[in-house]
């Protein structure tokens, strides 16, 4: 079957089968690797990226049910070379070691913060409960977001 | 790598086109909302369909949560990131919130509908013990028009629903009436997993004595645990630690767990009394309390 949607602001037609995970489509298909894959049983998280602006577990969803929508991955954030406040946050705050788990933590902080510009540390907890990191022990991933949180502030005021 | 055994895909774009892609393709075609329990059945090759049929598109039909004077109405497709967040549901019923907060995590709400979570029949599925609790109703479409089923009608063994090949589940209604207050309480392994046991409580007070009161049990049984002998028992009494502890010990005893990976039964049973008693004592306190 052919498939049409949108990804990181681009369209593209693909020939898929109708089983076809969104994860391998975007992985294997596109060839954009950033997006992980990891447990195959939507609990680790790792494969996140947005589906019409939400966040959602690329493992989970099929390439199929994903035409006509607008999906965003990690490669989507990065604009003209300057990179997204929560990935800046990530490097400033060693919000990851391996970085297996990091598109998907970022992905889903990202989607937090537009949402609540300034969340305490048990929503960002809350934000990342389905999201599994085997390294960081979460606690500098709960300060890079709240860097990249204070960044955003920052930029508003000044 | 799981994926799931080769289907056909197809799209409808309102509950008419879906219910005439069911009606043409019968057993062979499956329905998919959200996708969450289906597809991991699917990777692991649980179930195999040979036309999945996608009614996300139904989502504007069907998503929705209308408040009218006697009751909520709440469209199959609602997700539950949208139950969550709908601050007329949660001031009527507060047990949304605390079921929602504790079903999978926020990722996988932004997908599960309250349909799916309905028609999975998973026992230990906690919007199922939700709806049980609160007296709800089902809506079932098929080609010849709309049958209601109470909660009890509705499941019909793990994993079984009234729901016929040719059918879908477009909506379901909660009584409303005034006086009274819910709550949920889950015990989990870890956050996000699927319930040892959980318990919702639902009670209405008529000055200083019980209305009417109704608990719904998760995991203790093939489907949620409704258990009217409850209801008998406080009627008509003014809510007590003691009387508490009975009504506990009578959902301890009329349950039916088993023994898993999760749980000894004796240990289930134990969660069903105690939980039974906190989430009843919670509905007073939020009732004294005006939530
Ligand atoms: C990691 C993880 C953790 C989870 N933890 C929990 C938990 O703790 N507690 C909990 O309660 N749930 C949990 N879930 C399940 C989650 O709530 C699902 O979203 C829900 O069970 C199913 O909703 P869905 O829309 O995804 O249904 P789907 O998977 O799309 O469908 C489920 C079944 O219902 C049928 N169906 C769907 N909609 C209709 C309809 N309108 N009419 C007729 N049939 C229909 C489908 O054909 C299928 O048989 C978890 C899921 C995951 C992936
Ligand atoms: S690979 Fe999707 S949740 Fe782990
Ligand atoms: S950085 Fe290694 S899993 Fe999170």
């Amino acid at each position: 079957m052919q498939v049409s949607m949108t990804v990181n602001g681009a369209p593209v037609t693909e020939e898929i089968e109708g089983r076809m995970l969104l994860v391998h489509f975007l992985r294997d298909q596109l060839r954009l690797t950033g997006t992980h894959w990891g447990c195959d049983t939507s609990n680790c998280g790792t494969c996140v990226v947005w589906m019409d602006g939400e966040p959602v577990k690329s493992c989970t969803v099929l390439a199929a049910m994903a035409g006509g929508r607008e999906v965003r991955t990690v490669e989507g954030l990065e604009q003209d070379g300057v990179l997204d406040p929560v990935q800046q946050g990530f490097m400033e705050c060693h919000g990851l070691q391996c970085g297996f788990c990091t598109p998907g933590m970022i992905m889903t902080a990202r989607a937090l913060l537009d949402r609540n510009p300034d969340p305490s540390d048990g929503e960002i907890r809350e934000a990342i409960s389905g999201q599994i990191c085997r390294c960081t022990g979460y606690t500098t991933i709960v300060r890079s977001v709240k860097w990249a949180a204070a960044y955003e502030a920052a930029q508003v005021t000044s | 790598m799981q994926v799931p055994a080769p289907f056909e895909y197809a799209r409808a774009g309102n509950v008419a086109e879906a219910i005439g892609l069911l009606e043409r393709l019968g057993s062979s075609a499956k329905l998919v909302a959200g996708g969450h329990s289906l597809l991991p059945m699917m990777k692991l090759r649980l179930a195999n369909f040979e036309y999945l049929i996608d009614i996300n598109d139904l989502h504007g039909e069907l998503g929705y949560i209308t408040v009218a004077s006697d009751q909520i109405r709440i469209g199959a497709m609602t997700r539950h990131r949208e139950l969550l967040e709908s601050a007329p549901l949660l001031a009527a019923f507060p047990i949304f919130r605390d079921a929602e907060h504790v079903i999978a995590d926020p990722v996988v709400r932004n997908r599960g509908t309250l349909g799916g979570s309905l028609c999975q029949a998973d026992p230990s599925e906690d919007l199922s013990a939700v709806c049980t609790t609160l007296d709800a109703s089902c809506v079932i479409q098929g080609s010849g028009g709309q049958r209601v089923v109470s909660m009890a009608e509705f499941h019909r063994g793990p994993y079984e629903t009234a729901v016929g090949d040719d059918e879908l589940l477009i909506e379901i209604r909660l009584p409303l009436r005034a006086g009274g207050s819910s709550a949920y309480e889950k015990v989990e392994r870890r956050a996000g997993d699927w319930a040892v046991v959980s318990c919702g409580a639902a009670l209405w007070m008529d000055g200083g004595t019980i209305a009417e009161a109704r608990v719904g049990l998760a995991a203790v049984g093939p489907n949620t645990t409704g258990i009217p002998a409850i209801g008998e028992l406080l009627r008509g009494k003014a809510p007590s630690d003691e009387l508490f502890r009975e009504a506990g010990a009578l959902a301890s005893s009329s349950c039916s767990p088993v023994t898993d990976l999760r749980g000894t039964e004796e240990y289930k049973r134990h969660l069903a009394g105690e939980l039974t008693r906190r989430t009843l004592s919670t509905c007073v306190a939020r009732i004294k309390q005006g939530v």
